[in-house]
């Protein structure tokens, strides 16, 4: 039956999410905006409390559970709803607190979410526990992953790294880099594989860290691999070289682009509520059953962009219920990247026109939110890339028909 | 008007104009001399008695939730989606093009879609329907069935729905009685829920037609607009801000005194044969405000219809995806596939995002509106989308297809005609 509310079973979690965004989040969000670079040591405790969290139910917390599709004998016909959706409903909340805070969290990096993806039992064994950033951009290869130029090469019982990577979220705070790399150049797509590198791995080298627009608490880093040596078993999933092998690296975004569009809503809600609060004090109140176009020019632009909050906000909830119910859901992952990504661009910069000085002052969050907008719409996929994939799948087209 | 339809129509017929050549200069002081439309009565109309009054009125209940997310519809919604797609893709489509051009839905379209039961869905059940508990959910998605098939015929086709549904959800049980019956026998009678007011900023809760009080009655004033099948309507529910009341609904019968119907062609739902019902001092009686005229239901009742024509926009929208896929990929330009230019693709691309977006937020609502809580906000969201994204999508539809969109060869041309209707429309439908 149709009912696209939050899961009553899923409330509490998105309650104590949004504590977690009212009372560590919010309070710190400036102090870090401003000091970037700093270790925001008050995610400490909360990164323990979310490790709890996660051991204890299918409720997945701030975003790297990981999103194993569990082929376990469950009724198909049955509708579930499980980690992937209360997953996306806590990220939507943190971020709504502060998205570079989020991106800071220990243990719930990007990294730690393609090895709980995709890791062996073993892997999972050895790699537990540990925070882990994903490291594929290279100076000559955004999104276009597929050409990537850092190596891999097999020298006895361990792989040697050699290459460049920038733009790596946590990298300089992570216990471990999932670093991309090719076992073979002439090889193509297929032979890219991802590794795990130790953080403390000599050779490893932190190039600097960046300097950026928004999500300034989240640090950036580039790194130089050379002659990085790792173990054999540092290679995440199936070592031989095959088209299929980079498909299922890729598929790690089918699961983790639903929690970057999740951090774009919650961003957007957040700029939405305070305007709609600045709104109120100024006199202009949202009226729901008159048509927009007879409210004031305000008003209307406010319920344009909710219209375009709440499409971000079901696409994505929608994205990750098929994951739940194991439904192929590389479309509709796009689908809510792209349409999350934009609205929240869109949205955040909306907001702070329509509070004008407010919005644009830093006393208030509206100026920041909207500054650490843009790189939703960019990593993980930019708006152009997600546009492609959903094109190639709508359209009936691979990659060399549909460029 | 000094000349009859009937003399017109003789004059139309006769060789004597192109004889002596005269047509173009007749036909040009035929359109100045009836801009304001012709008027004519309304339908004769039946005799609407009461049947056995349950004494309270009969409700729709409440959709049971089980509190999970849920995007698949029910089984009995399954059934009825999958049958308004067949009658879509059967009938309606290969009609569309025909009704458009002679604005006429062909009246065996209308008997099968009373056949599939789409009148019957806003009657509770005691009184011989099917309403159930996910009855705007099922309304919305039959709705979205029938406009990928052709918006202004699903506009005709579901019309009467709309009085029923309004009456089953608020009337009297007088009302009930009285009027429900005829919509679950095969003759349903063409009816109307005219809110619509032909001006400018039309705000439904600021009314423009008045009902005052004279004795026991009611005496309405006032002009609405692009009703469906207007001449053929037998029953009508009138928005009317009523003296002391406020914005309400009345139930008026074609045959009642003081009501006449203009022709109004538009710009899009042609199949619907729009047309402005004119009330001059038109004589109700007490008894004719619908249900206790109570504020709130008239808001809800704004609200569903504006889901039900987000619903129809889903549809269309859906329409114009569906259609351009195929044409992109086919049509060949500077030596391979239009649809391998990023330009065309993206386009194809927020198509396929917007329209996606919009029936979530469509399919929200109404299940909101089901489950009995409040849904004035997530109504005005879906309409807001589809008023803005189905507009564009409309727009881009006829844009990927160039010259050839424009012409009517193609069905975009008409879907964007019809897009831009759908986010105007007040009223008139209902889920």
């Amino acid at each position: 039956m149709i009912n696209l509310e939050i899961p009553k079973k899923f409330k509490p979690l998105a309650t104590q999410a949004n504590q977690v965004a009212t009372e560590v989040f919010r309070p710190i969000s400036r102090k870090y905006d401003e000091a970037e670079h700093a270790y925001p040591k008050e995610l400490d405790m909360l990164a323990s409390l979310i490790d709890g969290m996660n051991e204890g139910s299918d409720m997945g917390g701030a975003g790297a559970a990981g999103v194993r599709r569990s082929a376990n004998g469950s009724d198909p016909a049955e509708n579930r709803n499980g980690s992937n959706l209360s997953t996306v409903l806590g990220v939507i909340e943190l971020c709504w607190g502060d998205v570079g805070l989020l991106l800071s969290m220990p243990r719930q990096g990007l990294g730690n979410s393609a090895i709980a993806s995709v890791a062996t039992d073993e892997q999972l064994e050895r790699y537990g526990g540990k925070w882990a950033a994903m490291a594929i951009t290279e100076p000559e290869a955004g999104s276009d992953s597929a050409a990537i130029r850092t190596t891999a090469e097999l020298d006895g019982d361990e792989y040697v790294l050699n290459g460049e990577k920038i733009f790596v979220t946590s990298g300089d705070r992570a216990d471990l880099i999932v670093v991309w790399a090719t076992l073979d150049r002439s090889k193509g797509r297929a032979a890219i594989k991802s590794f795990i590198v130790e953080r403390d791995n000599p050779g490893l080298k932190l190039d600097r860290l960046e300097h950026k627009l928004g999500i300034r608490a989240s640090d950036t880093a580039n790194f130089t691999l050379q002659d990085c040596r790792v173990p054999k078993e540092a290679l995440l999933g199936d070592p031989e070289v095959k088209e299929k092998g980079f498909a299922g690296v890729m598929e790690t975004f089918d699961n983790t682009r639903p929690l970057v569009a999740a951090m774009a809503v919650g961003v957007t809600r957040a700029a939405l509520e305070e305007t709609r609060r600045r709104l109120a004090s100024a006199g202009v109140e949202i009226d729901y059953d008159t048509p927009a176009l007879s409210q004031p020019a305000a008003a209307a632009r406010f319920l344009e962009m909710e219209a375009d909050y709440e499409a971000a906000w079901l696409l994505t909830l929608q994205a990750a219920w098929m994951a739940d119910n194991s439904k192929p859901n590389s479309l509709q992952a796009s689908m809510a990247k792209a349409k999350a990504g934009r609205t929240c661009v869109d949205v955040t910069l909306g907001c702070v026109e329509l509070c004008g000085a407010v919005g644009l002052g830093e006393s208030e969050l509206l100026e920041k939110w909207a500054r650490d907008a843009k790189i939703l719409d960019i990593f993980e996929g930019t708006q152009q890339i997600q546009l492609l994939i959903v094109a190639r799948q709508l359209l009936g087209k691979n990659s060399s028909e549909l460029r | 008007m000094g000349i009859g339809l009937r003399g017109l129509n003789w004059l139309a017929g006769s060789d004597l104009l192109d004889r002596i050549r005269i047509r173009k200069g007749v036909e040009r002081a035929l359109f100045q001399g009836t801009k304001g439309g012709f008027r004519t009565a309304t339908a004769a109309g039946r005799t609407f008695e009461a049947a056995q009054s349950l004494g309270k009125p009969a409700r729709q209940p409440r959709s049971k939730s089980k509190g999970l997310f849920d995007v698949t519809p029910d089984d009995e919604q399954a059934m009825f989606q999958e049958a308004g797609r067949a009658f879509a893709a059967d009938q309606v489509r290969p009609a569309a093009k025909a009704a458009d051009d002679e604005r006429k839905t062909p009246p065996e379209i209308l008997a099968q879609a009373t056949e599939l039961g789409v009148a019957m869905l806003g009657v509770p059940a005691e009184l011989g329907g099917v309403m159930e508990g996910g009855a705007a959910t099922t309304a919305a998605l039959i709705g979205e069935a029938l406009a990928h098939g052709d918006m202004g015929i699903a506009y005709a086709a579901l019309a009467p729905s709309a009085v029923a549904t309004a009456i089953g959800l608020w009337g009297s049980a007088e009302q009930e009685a009285t009027y429900l019956p005829a919509f679950t026998g095969e003759d349903v009678p063409a009816a109307a829920l005219a809110i619509l007011e032909p001006r400018p900023l039309f705000d439904p809760l600021k009314l423009e037609t008045k009902a005052k009080r004279d004795g026991a009655d009611w005496v309405l004033d006032g002009a609405k607009s692009l009703i469906a099948r207007a001449s053929e309507c037998e029953l009508f529910l009138v928005a009317a801000d009523a003296e002391g009341v406020g914005p309400a609904l009345f139930v008026v019968e074609s045959k009642a005194k003081g009501l006449s119907i203009e022709d109004e062609p538009a710009m899009g739902l042609r199949p619907a044969a729009t047309g402005r019902l004119i009330l001059e001092g038109a004589r109700v009686p007490a008894t004719a405000i619908l249900g206790e005229g109570k504020r709130a239901d008239y808001v809800e009742c704004l609200n569903r219809a504006r889901i039900a024509w987000a619903s129809l926009s889903v549809g269309t929208a859906q329409a114009v995806l569906d259609y351009v896929i195929p044409y992109v990929n086919d049509r060949k330009a500077f030596g391979e596939p239009i649809s391998n230019r990023q330009g065309v693709a993206f386009t194809v691309s927020d198509i396929g995002i917007e329209s996606s977006g919009m029936r979530l937020a469509t399919y929200r609502a109404a299940a909101r509106a089901d489950q009995g809580v409040d849904f004035a906000r997530e109504a005005a969201i879906a309409r807001r989308l589809c008023a803005q994204k189905g507009m564009k999508i409309g727009s881009d539809g006829v844009q990927l297809l160039g010259g050839h969109g424009f012409v009517k060869e193609h069905p975009v041309e008409r879907w964007y005609r019809d897009l831009r209707s759908a986010g105007v429309m007040e009223g008139a439908l209902l889920v």
